[in-house]
């Protein structure tokens, strides 16, 4: 039993004390970088006692989520974590976990994906889940991290919800950097977090059918009920997140969390942990006297479309930071935005920041040149509203002429 | 050898009838299934001694005890004729067609 106390905890470290206050039945990870050390601490903590629980060693992230589903199937809380690569390689069994309605929870560390082989932070592995019926999570620092393993359970294992949860953590900025953190007492966790009950699950007193087949004529409206637990959920996440405020004293906004984007003219939407630094940049270009904020997106599934529109409602330009692109169109987050805003018949000029893929650094003064881009784009509206930032190259053609003749 | 019996099915009208998740309760066939039977198992019950050969080897489980002897589903037999082959007192024969 372990008492309300501070840890000085990397962000995976700090999910793996989240995961052991949630008390799984059932772990089944297969390592990756940067997620390592999470399944490293969890396999400690079950081998030191501190975690009673079944740690399946499978040989793929395919197996890992299988075994994940397999255990959820007779009834389980359990949890699984994975980055990039592995959890493309789990991209099938995604599908089966949230249309099963298995509320497993995994952690992803957000990392690049191949090729050019990469272990270094962007978004491009989860975001290009959002269609896989999971809900989706994005956090900014390791206290947020183990909170969330927390509320993850409570909102998967909702009757209302029973959808898997994948707590997104960006890799090595935040999944190996260290904080200090709140760590709250096992039996306040009890408290908040109630064992598992559910019925969907094999059970010798009432026998099932698990994982069966659907025709043409009923497979429709199994994909209408996931759609709308998933909708349903937001009010969930709302919900848990307030009682987790009332019994912990920290909560984090629910779906969306803004930051002085009150009477703000500029806004900057993000995700995970560049929402750090843009605050920051927020603080400094206010005390110069610019009217610009900030708004977190915390939830990608289920989106918070109401949410943004009503917090962006008087903006005159809104960017959107994304550590993603969708080759060819755009980043996704922007794609998700624009649709939100037009649905709620807003039409602030959006510029889409495509930053930081493959880990390359988004610096303050890159965050204070898109609000400057804001700005005067909010005056002239440009052509091009996708914006590669910090880019080292010139991408014009007629710029390759004076390069050329350097001898490159 | 209880086996469940082909229920009739009736189609839900609202989306909470629906399953939540692929789970439901088992034993609950709604669709025959034999389409594909080209030739069809006949147990002579005179000739039957009872072994219980093609109950433990059929493939589909569609051989079960009733009172009056063993009976075949043929709801759900396919006709693979492993029954006929396997029975030593030669008791299934298969005949052409799928009946």
């Amino acid at each position: 039993m372990t008492h309300a106390h501070k840890a000085f905890a990397s962000g995976n470290e700090a999910v793996a004390m989240g995961v052991r206050l949630a008390r799984p039945h059932v772990i089944a990870a297969y390592p990756i970088t940067p997620q390592t050390t999470v399944v490293e601490r969890l396999a400690e903590m079950v081998e030191d006692g501190s975690l009673r629980c079944e740690y399946l060693h499978v040989e793929s992230e395919h197996s890992a989520l299988s075994a994940a589903m397999g255990a959820s199937a007779v009834g389980a809380r359990t949890f699984t974590a994975t980055s990039s690569q592995g959890l493309l390689y789990m991209v099938e069994c995604l599908h089966y976990a949230s249309g099963g309605r298995f509320p497993i929870v995994m952690m992803n560390a957000n990392r690049a994906l191949a090729l050019p082989w990469n272990i270094y932070n962007d978004q491009r592995d989860s975001l290009s889940q959002l269609d896989s019926g999971w809900i989706q999570i994005y956090v900014e620092d390791a206290q947020e991290a183990l909170d969330m393993i927390i509320q993850a359970y409570a909102i998967a294992e909702h009757p209302r919800v029973l959808t898997p949860v994948m707590v997104n953590l960006d890799g090595f900025v935040l999944t190996h950097t260290y904080e200090l953190v709140d760590v709250p007492s096992q039996q306040s966790v009890d408290e908040f977090l109630p064992p598992f009950q559910t019925s969907n699950k094999m059970d010798l007193d009432a026998p099932t059918n698990m994982g069966f087949t659907a025709t043409p004529a009923d497979y429709m409206e199994f994909k209408y009920q996931q759609h709308r637990a998933m909708v349903d959920a937001a009010e969930v996440i709302v919900n848990t997140d307030r009682a987790f405020g009332t019994n912990f004293g920290r909560n984090y906004g629910g779906l969306v969390d803004s930051y002085r984007s009150g009477d703000a003219e500029f806004i900057l939407l993000t995700l995970g942990s560049v929402t750090g630094t843009a605050r920051v940049v927020v603080d400094q270009l206010r005390a110069e006297g610019h009217r610009v904020g900030l708004v977190k997106i915390r939830y990608m599934r289920p989106f918070p479309a109401r949410e943004l529109a009503a917090l962006t409602r008087r903006a005159k330009a809104v960017g959107v930071l994304e550590k993603n692109i969708s080759p060819g169109y755009e980043g996704t987050v922007f794609t998700n935005v624009n649709s939100a805003l037009a649905q709620a018949g807003s039409s602030p000029l959006v510029l889409n920041f495509v930053a930081g893929l493959g880990g390359r650094d988004i610096a303050k003064a890159d965050i204070a040149r898109m609000f400057e881009q804001l700005a005067a784009g909010a005056e002239n509206p440009p052509d091009e509203r996708v914006i590669f930032v910090t880019l080292q190259v010139a991408v014009a053609p007629e710029a390759l002429v004076r390069y050329a003749d350097e001898g490159l | 050898m209880t086996r469940p019996k082909l229920q009739p099915f009736l189609r839900p009208k609202h989306i909470d009838q629906i399953p939540c998740g692929t789970c439901f309760n088992a034993g609950h066939l709604v669709d025959a299934n034999a389409g594909w039977r080209t030739d069809t198992p006949v147990l002579d019950q005179s000739l039957c001694t009872g072994c219980l050969q093609c109950y433990l080897l059929c493939p589909e489980g569609v051989i079960f005890r009733a009172e009056s002897g063993l009976l075949i589903d043929y709801d759900f037999c396919k006709g693979c004729g492993i029954c006929a082959h396997e029975c030593k007192a030669k008791a299934i024969t298969m005949r052409k067609g799928g009946l």
